[in-house]
């Protein structure tokens, strides 16, 4: 490894660890109340001893009054802010530890999550591109649906979300399907709007000599327009898979889903399990990056290969 | 039957229109450019109502556009108050603190290369999670009102708006930031004349990003708990009693405001930014 690329590891190493370090001394003022009181119900000593004195001094304060807390505070059950190492303990039981079958296992909540996604993203990637072309090759598509696809992209399209859900169950229709319809709606737009940029990105020069060369439009397509976008393919589908996700995970919080990333976030919100919360933020943050990931390896071989890689 | 029939002809007939427009004479007027997408939508529109009550569509699957339309005029009073509790208290406010926060880290992640090799990954990673999931964390810190919705957005913004930034700001050309050397330029001088000037383009892209993603953010975080009022917990309730027509209103709220949002940071970029190539079209 080059000095540069040593230097640049370290820099987001140590940026991280401050991270972790802020995070560990965040959560002491955190959840000193709560601490302090489970302290008071065991019948130790607390100061100020009344919990009513506690309530609106400051967490700082406490925190200096109760130094023997602080040891506390990182060990809760139901901490307002979980220490990180409570996070990565649950992460580990509810991945390693449980059955991939099992209710509890986040790996079956995220293949849930996962396999709307994917569904999803490939609906909407695959409509996406062929929407692109229909814009390129048609100038009535590209005059009258463009600009609606670009307006699209400042809308809150998520806020459709809920009444997608009830309205397909309604008729019917539930489990994957409305999750993915809500996967493919929200990576659509940014699919469309980099194609056609990619599509459109030949220049006049490229595009005279496919004319002297009398290639036919398809063989301009095939052979020119396709092979210039992928750059902008890969992009676009970068932002659309992390929308999928996201899409995914909001298309199980209305229905009160029993599965999935999404439902383990609603019912650690309802239960107060912040631990859960957080391990399956976590879990979400993680998939996310292995599937922009994915797609960025892919993106370097398709690239490579092609000898379009800088 | 009749009437999706009329449906039918009525699509043909603005595909017909269409195709003249874009095949006539005056393709490339902004007449058209006009004219074009709004044939269209309108065609969408009245398709839509056609169907609906051709093939009599119930109210919970679909409402018509004249019954939206007619809710929504009716609950004005009440589609403003969610406005003002989501888009102005929860979304605009963690916008602006979102936003302004990313700024000033951008610059000194600018200053201290040790920061931009070590904060500008970490941030390009974040940037790509889906952050909407930390709003039942903030809810639960911050209680239902609209701070745990600005807090969201808030976090939401902060990491496009920061990458976009530092990215900008080494826009300028090592020719230029030299020139600015030959003239003896303090940090600050070519920060403020030459790199910030120039790192425009960028920070108006990520302002633009970042509107959507707040009306998102404050959107999402009110289905984790809000109190009796906002557009989130206004559409989940809705959904609930099945009243769709609601839902939608609220819907066409969302949109004219994010449209409205989105199209006033591009008028202001527009103002700013009226010497780069893509504004002098």
């Amino acid at each position: 490894m080059t000095s540069a690329g040593i230097r640049a590891v370290w820099a987001v190493l140590t940026v991280v660890g401050v991270i972790i370090l802020f995070w560990y001394a965040a959560s002491v003022p955190m959840n000193i109340k709560g601490v302090l009181t489970e302290f008071e119900r065991a019948g130790e000593q607390v100061d100020p001893p009344k919990a009513v004195d506690r309530r609106d001094m400051s967490e700082f304060e406490l925190v200096f009054d109760n130094p023997y807390a602080i040891d506390e505070t990182w060990d809760q059950d139901r901490p307002r802010l979980p220490a990180p190492h409570q996070v990565a303990e649950e992460l580990w039981e509810t991945t390693v530890e449980k059955k991939i079958t099992s209710k509890r296992s986040l790996i079956y909540h995220a293949w849930v999550t996962l396999s709307a996604t994917m569904l999803g993203f490939a609906i909407g990637t695959g409509l996406g591109i062929l929407l692109a072309v229909g814009i390129v090759h048609s100038r009535v598509m590209d005059l009258s649906v463009m600009p609606w696809a670009i307006v699209s992209q400042t809308i809150p399209i998520i806020a459709l979300a809920p009444m997608i859900i009830v309205v397909l169950y309604s008729i019917g229709i539930q489990g994957i399907i409305p999750k993915a319809i809500i996967s493919a709606y929200l990576s659509f737009f940014p699919v469309v709007v980099g194609m056609v940029k990619g599509l459109r990105s030949p220049d006049a020069m490229q595009l005279d000599l496919l004319r002297t060369y009398n290639a036919s439009r398809s063989q301009g397509f095939w052979k020119l327009r396709l092979p210039a976008s992928m750059p902008y393919l890969f992009t676009s589908l970068k932002i659309g898979i992390a929308a999928s996700l996201v899409g995914a995970i909001v298309g199980e919080l209305p229905t009160g889903a029993v599965a999935g990333l999404g439902a383990r976030l609603l019912a650690g919100s309802y239960y107060g399990q912040t631990v859960q919360i957080w391990s399956a933020l976590f879990a979400a943050a993680i998939l996310a990056a292995c599937l922009v990931g994915l797609l960025g390896v892919l993106e370097r071989l398709v690239l490579k290969r092609m000898g379009m890689s800088q | 039957m009749i009437l999706v029939l009329f449906a039918v002809f009525l699509w043909l007939f603005g595909w017909w229109l269409n195709s003249r427009l874009a095949s006539g004479p005056q393709a490339d007027s902004r007449a058209v450019r006009f004219l074009a997408p709004m044939i269209f939508g309108l065609t969408i529109i009245a398709m839509w109502e056609l169907v609906v009550r051709g093939l009599d569509v119930p109210l919970v699957i679909l409402p018509a556009p004249s019954v939206i339309a007619v809710r929504f005029a009716d609950s004005l009073p009440i589609l403003w108050a969610d406005f003002v509790q989501t888009i102005i208290k929860g979304a605009l406010s963690g916008y602006l603190i979102g936003c302004s926060a990313a700024f000033l880290m951008a610059i000194a992640v600018d200053r201290w290369d040790f920061l931009r090799l070590g904060l500008l990954p970490v941030g390009n990673f974040v940037a790509a999670l889906p952050i909407v999931g930390t709003a039942p964390i903030l809810v639960m810190w911050f209680g239902f009102d609209w701070h745990s919705k600005a807090a969201v957005v808030v976090v939401m913004v902060f990491f496009p708006m920061l990458v976009n930034t530092v990215a900008g700001l080494r826009e300028a050309t090592a020719m230029q930031r030299d020139l600015m050397e030959t003239y003896a330029a303090t940090y600050w001088q070519s920060f403020l004349k030459l790199r910030l000037p120039a790192a425009m383009p960028f920070i108006f892209n990520g302002l633009k990003i970042s509107t959507t993603l707040a009306l998102i953010g404050a959107i999402v975080a009110e289905f984790f708990g809000s109190p009796t009022l906002g557009m989130g917990f206004r559409i989940s309730t809705s959904v609930g009693q099945l009243s769709l027509d609601m839902v939608w209103a609220e819907i066409v709220v969302a949109a004219l405001a994010g449209t409205a949002f989105y199209g006033l940071v591009a008028m202001i970029e527009k103002a700013v930014t009226f010497w780069h190539p893509s504004q002098r079209g």
